[in-house]
């Protein structure tokens, strides 16, 4: 499991605009570099995220080799009801992590 | 603008110093030596960017305008660029931006990141962070609700981390 | 690419050296050992800075904020580690030293310092791999291991704020002068001390990028150019690589002796732990 930071605020007002920051630790090795022997390092990123509020998605990301490694994102939502976000990120050799962070609209 | 990516090797080693104008030469060379992955003729780049742009487009016309691509002029280190792109746009069910995608000239590969929105955004805004293997232009193009496609463009200077580092 | 470009950087500072240098930033009067400066003159302004003042902003912002300081990845995996027992005869960190919040204060601050079993100072990851095996049975991580640095960076953090205050162990004297030399000792095939870009050009651009002070207030830190933390031995390692030298071996005494001058020389400076820098 990679360490992730999350940052999303506990409660939010409805209708009101909220920030959510994510970071990921991942090497996200390119596939153009070669390691100390000189043998080219194969790719291994993170392909895509994607954030679903209760279940629907709400913002999603197809990332390339052009993001640095320990990829962050910042994005916006509606905070419409309370319950739960979970945050997925799936890329090379299978990688796959879900992460989930309740939510309080009052 | 390509540089030469050597010095000449008579360079004086001990304590003859060139003249100013040569000196200002010498330290115009520093910047934009980041050196590329691979090094390919700039005519070819230019195209890929643009094939890239229009491919996301669909063929549709890319107008300059309503996008914002923020980026440092001048970067501390390639290998993290911190970037945002944000659009004006109510984001209501009936007008809003559907898509977000960031291209670059001069890496291996023209793709960054491709980004989706929906009214349930609130704000059609994301930031991350990039690797930029050289000096070089970043586009934003922005897909919204109605069809239309709209873009901004940032030239990014990339220099060397600041100290003489023997890592490859 | 990336080093050859580097190394025409370096050739053209060894010729701009050859001529009539700006003079040193001067540092603030200190006696080895001695935890105050010598107050008897006019006050001097401490011209010493911090490698946070010469970055970008957007850099900045990235060490600021706890959300976004990728190096705060590694800080929760040493907490983690802090308190969790590595295998089922050992204890964990927490054990003996309870919360590191209240134990662990002011600790980072003091490295490099004196072992007495050893008898010779050292470094916080070489301490923390001393615990290991002294009192947990186990063997000692590499320098630049995951793990180790994670811990560094969550003990560092508890003295984040505090000024560096290096042991003032009197044993420690021969091995900070010893240090001292080092800083000033020109080599490698570019024939460049420490001193000559960090004391003498400090402020100036190499290649288009500032040339900081040199203070190791943040160690370890999140290095833009490693996309990791790293140490501060990586980062002198290469250093010294840079200019053609042999670097010294990982964990010897004469790696640890220039931690000491460093730390000496950054001497109240606010330890940043775990900063980022390009």
């Amino acid at each position: 499991m990679a360490r992730t930071l999350l940052n999303i605020p506990k409660t939010a007002q409805r209708g009101e605009v909220i920030e959510i920051r994510t970071l990921i630790a991942h090497k996200m090795d390119s596939g153009f570099l070669p390691d100390a022997q000189g043998q080219r390092i194969p790719r291994d990123i993170i392909q895509r995220f994607a954030c679903r509020y209760n279940g629907e998605q709400v913002f999603s990301a197809e990332l390339f080799a052009a993001v640095s490694a320990n990829p962050y994102l910042v994005f916006y939502l509606v905070a419409t009801e309370s319950g739960m976000l979970e945050f997925e990120w799936q890329g090379d050799n299978g990688f796959t992590q879900t992460e989930r962070v309740p939510i309080t609209v009052t | 603008m390509h540089l030469p990516m050597r010095l000449p090797m008579n360079l004086p080693m001990k304590t003859e110093v060139p003249p100013s104008p040569v000196r200002r030469d010498l330290l115009a060379m520093g910047v934009g030596l980041a050196g590329a992955v691979f090094v390919r003729p700039v005519a070819a780049q230019s195209e890929e960017l643009a094939a890239a742009v229009a491919a996301f487009a669909g063929g549709a016309t890319v107008r300059p305008g309503r996008v914002k691509l923020e980026v440092a002029k001048l970067v501390d280190n390639g290998n993290v660029v911190p970037v945002s792109v944000s659009v004006e746009s109510p984001m209501t069910a009936a007008d809003h931006v559907t898509a977000i995608a960031i291209f670059n000239e001069k890496n291996p590969q023209r793709d960054i990141a491709k980004f989706a929105f929906g009214p349930r955004s609130g704000k059609a805004s994301v930031s991350t962070r990039i690797r930029l293997a050289t000096t070089q232009k970043l586009v934003a193009v922005a897909r919204l609700s109605d069809g239309s496609f709209w873009s901004d463009s940032a030239d990014v200077i990339v220099v060397l981390a600041a100290c003489i580092d023997g890592e490859a | 690419m990336r080093r050859s470009a580097r190394l025409a950087a370096l050739s053209m500072l060894a010729v701009l050296l050859g001529c009539t240098m700006p003079a040193p930033v001067p540092l603030p009067a200190l006696g080895f050992g001695l935890a105050t400066t010598d107050r008897s003159g006019p006050a001097e302004p401490d011209r010493r800075r911090s490698g946070f003042e010469f970055m970008g902003e957007q850099t900045q912002a990235m060490q600021r904020d706890d959300s976004a300081n990728p190096a705060m990845l590694g800080v929760q995996d040493g907490e983690m580690l802090w308190n969790t027992a590595p295998g089922p005869q050992a204890k964990a960190c927490v054990a003996c030293h309870a919360a590191a919040q209240s134990s662990m204060k002011g600790v980072a601050a003091r490295y490099p310092a004196w072992d007495g079993q050893l008898a010779r100072p050292v470094n916080l990851g070489t301490r923390i791999n001393l615990c290991r095996q002294r009192h947990q049975q186990l063997p000692p991580l590499t320098a630049d291991h995951q793990q180790l640095l994670n811990l560094e960076a969550y003990v560092g953090l508890q003295s984040r704020g505090l000024p560096v205050m290096p042991d003032p162990d009197p044993r420690l004297l021969p091995f900070r002068e010893r240090g001292a030399q080092r800083f000033v000792q020109r080599l490698g095939q570019l024939d460049l001390s420490c001193a000559q870009c960090h004391d003498q050009l400090a402020g100036l651009k190499l290649a288009g990028s500032v040339i900081p002070q040199a203070h190791p207030t943040g160690y370890p830190i999140y290095r833009l150019e490693w996309q990791a933390l790293g140490s501060l031995q990586r980062r002198l390692r290469g250093c010294m690589t840079g200019v053609r030298a042999e670097p010294f071996a990982a964990g010897s005494v004469e790696f640890v002796e220039l931690e000491l001058h460093l730390a000496t020389r950054a001497m109240g400076m606010a330890l940043e732990t775990p900063a980022v820098r390009p």
